[in-house]
């Protein structure tokens, strides 16, 4: 089979006053037919910038995406025309935010807003975008789905309106789902009525989902397949299992160790990642986790990285030393 | 355990705080009640770490801000070494403030943009009067910075001229100023980044064996949580119930709504994830100004019994120092 996507070594930019932050720099990445795929980083680390790159919403100025190519279903979306791109958007990849609240039209009631995605890209009448909108909700699971098609975003609860953005994104059967911190805003039992209800309708649709996230616990109940990312670049890729149990990358490895988990009982001390994020504007030709890596040398100074197989083909890692540290330290994580 | 035989040092007894919900801009009629914490004890021995933790709107924070003082209960008694904090008159609460501190959950907005880091750590001794000697103030602020793991430097810079863990070592060091013996950790982990958070966590428990702190931590992260505390209190709905020592808890959660908040939580290892039997506690979090009535979770709860819809169960140790409110455990 086709991959879905393809990502082919992608770069944005955005000029801002303390210079220029190449916030994503140098991404490569692919997405298979009704695979859920993670992304995972820290706040600056490029992830949501990445996705929205795929959907060309980089607001340009300041930003701009500077180069790369970004392969769907055998088109560059790189190369469509602004109109061409409209169509995708909501049509074929589907876009589910953090914030309802906000992304969500508060002057529209929640039928109109659904039925708006079905009449733009499927050119349908009114009475037909209505009934799909019903079929809609019923699907995202909101009771009595014709009460609630005439009520507007206040009226709903966070998870509800989080419902209401899936149905919008499912609204034209989308190939592939990219969804930007779906639960972060949600309370935890909300938060996982939502992963359930997403997890179980890409299957069931047969949809793609790419899901950017900083909770390593997410990642780990529902991905396939895990990107991690730092400083603009994706460090480590793999399976979730590779990662989280074969980490080779030494942020993976350190991330993996500072959270504390919920299935263990206290011990005695965290093991932090040291030091400070990264500064984006003031990113030098070496390895940015440089300055906070426990296994640094002198080489990771003169040169980055580049992503490459480790002794699993399917497993990468962007390290110098990802072949010694891998064996030694990976199974304590 | 020395910690169990140690007197508390604070207790909180029937505690409530209702808000008046009002209508009309002029008129201001109330129409309704905001039970925002609604008949709530506890007790914090000195040096324990308590956890309250839950959902939002459960009254967790509310409860810190009556505490804090910050508000006045409607209701109940807030007994802190010996004293009812609860009803005190502002003029007193100055002295109170020096002895209860607080740690907010957002470095970007508790900081004063306006003012620098070493003016935000002295401002609480000018207020209060101590270390009025200008230049021991600052070599008390640069002390603190270096307690905090800051660079003494920083004491002239900005907030928004450091990140965001950084920027919380300065709130905490502004709580630790006027050296008090309790804070309400408010969130005080919540908004960092991951391997920041552990950083701070890290700091958090050092300053406590250092100085001999006790803490309220309020928190929805339940794994910080377990981490941190030796007890925890599970609040929904203006109420706790479940209160026990943090690995009891933890590990043998007795009451419906425990059950369902810790099943909730992934945990990051996908060979853990993919052998646990989970089902998401149905249904949403209901509105405090209309609580269901009986016990308050009985319309999500999977074992609830047509009593439940009547009776509000009161907490009951069902085992030693193991607190559950549900009539349907035992």
């Amino acid at each position: 089979m086709p991959l879905l996507l393809d990502v082919r070594d992608l770069h944005t930019e955005f000029r801002t006053g303390a210079g220029l932050v190449r916030a994503v720099d140098g991404v490569s990445y692919t997405v298979d037919q009704g695979e859920t795929v993670a992304i995972v980083g820290e706040s600056g680390s490029g992830k949501s910038v990445s996705a929205m790159s795929i959907l060309r919403l980089i607001p340009d100025p300041p930003g701009r995406i500077t180069q790369g190519q970004i392969l769907f279903a055998g088109r560059d979306l790189m190369r469509l025309s602004d109109d061409a791109m409209r169509e995708v958007r909501g049509g074929e990849i589907g876009m589910v935010f953090q914030e309802p609240m906000t992304s969500l039209n508060p002057v529209l009631t929640i039928g109109r807003q659904i039925t708006e995605a079905v009449e733009q890209h499927r050119g349908v009448d009114w009475a037909t975008a209505q009934k799909r909108a019903l079929e809609l909700l019923a699907l995202v699971g909101i009771a009595d789905p014709a009460r609630r098609l005439k009520q507007y975003p206040h009226q709903l609860s966070g998870g509800m309106r989080q419902r209401v953005m899936i149905a919008i994104a499912l609204a034209c059967d989308p190939k592939l789902i990219i969804a930007d911190e779906p639960t972060t805003a949600l309370d935890v039992t909300i938060q996982a009525q939502i992963l359930e209800l997403m997890k179980d309708l890409t299957r069931r649709l047969n949809v793609a989902l790419i899901i950017i996230t900083h909770n390593l616990g997410v990642v780990a109940r529902y991905a396939n397949r895990v990107n991690v990312m730092y400083a603009g670049r994706i460090v480590e890729s793999g399976s979730a299992a590779a990662i989280y149990h074969r980490p080779r990358h030494p942020y993976t490895i350190a991330l993996l160790r500072s959270v504390p988990r919920l299935d263990r009982p206290r011990q005695a001390k965290l093991d932090p990642v040291d030091g400070q994020p990264p500064d984006l504007t003031r990113l030098d030709g070496g390895c940015s986790f440089r300055p906070r890596c426990r296994f640094a040398v002198d080489a990771c100074a003169h040169g980055r990285p580049p992503l490459e197989a480790t002794d699993d083909a399917a497993h990468l890692a962007a390290c110098f030393r990802s072949r010694e540290i891998g064996g030694a330290t990976g199974a304590a994580a | 355990m020395t910690v169990a035989e140690a007197p508390p040092l604070l207790e909180v007894r029937g505690l409530r705080m209702h808000f008046a919900v009002t209508e009309g801009i002029l008129s201001g009629r109330t129409v309704g009640q905001v039970k925002a914490v609604d008949g709530v004890d506890f007790t914090i021995r000195r040096g324990e770490t308590l956890g309250l933790v839950g959902e939002s709107g459960c009254g967790k924070t509310t409860t810190g801000r009556c505490i804090l003082r910050l508000e006045t209960p409607t209701e109940g008694a807030i007994i802190y070494d010996g004293v009812d904090i609860a009803k005190l008159p502002r003029k007193d609460l100055l002295a109170l403030r020096r002895r209860i501190q607080v740690i907010f959950q957002d470095p970007y907005s508790s900081l004063n943009p306006r003012m620098k880091v070493g003016d935000i750590i002295a401002e609480p001794m000018m207020v209060h009067g101590i270390e009025r000697d200008a230049k021991r103030r600052d070599a008390r602020v640069r002390e603190l910075l270096s307690v905090c793991g800051l660079n003494p430097k920083f004491a002239d810079r900005y907030p928004h001229e450091m990140s965001g863990g950084q920027r919380q070592r300065v709130g905490i060091a502004r709580a630790l100023a006027l050296q008090p013996e309790f804070i309400v950790c408010d969130e005080a982990v919540s908004a960092l980044d991951v391997s920041i958070q552990a950083q701070v966590v890290n700091l958090l428990e050092d300053l406590r064996e250092r100085f001999g702190l006790t803490y309220l931590f309020i928190a929805h992260d339940l794994s910080v949580v377990r981490h941190l505390c030796q007890r925890v209190a599970v609040m929904y709905l203006g109420r706790i119930v479940e209160l026990a020592d943090g690995d009891e808890l933890f590990d043998h959660p007795l009451h419906p709504y425990t059950q369902a908040l810790l099943s909730a939580v992934p945990v990051p290892d996908p060979t853990v994830e993919a052998t646990r039997n989970f089902r998401p506690a149905k249904g949403e979090i209901p509105s405090p100004i209309n609580p269901p009535p009986g016990c308050v979770f009985h319309p999500r709860c999977p074992i609830a019994v047509e009593n439940c819809k009547h009776a509000r169960p009161e907490l009951r140790e069902l085992r030693p120092g193991h607190w559950v409110a549900c009539s349907e455990v035992h």
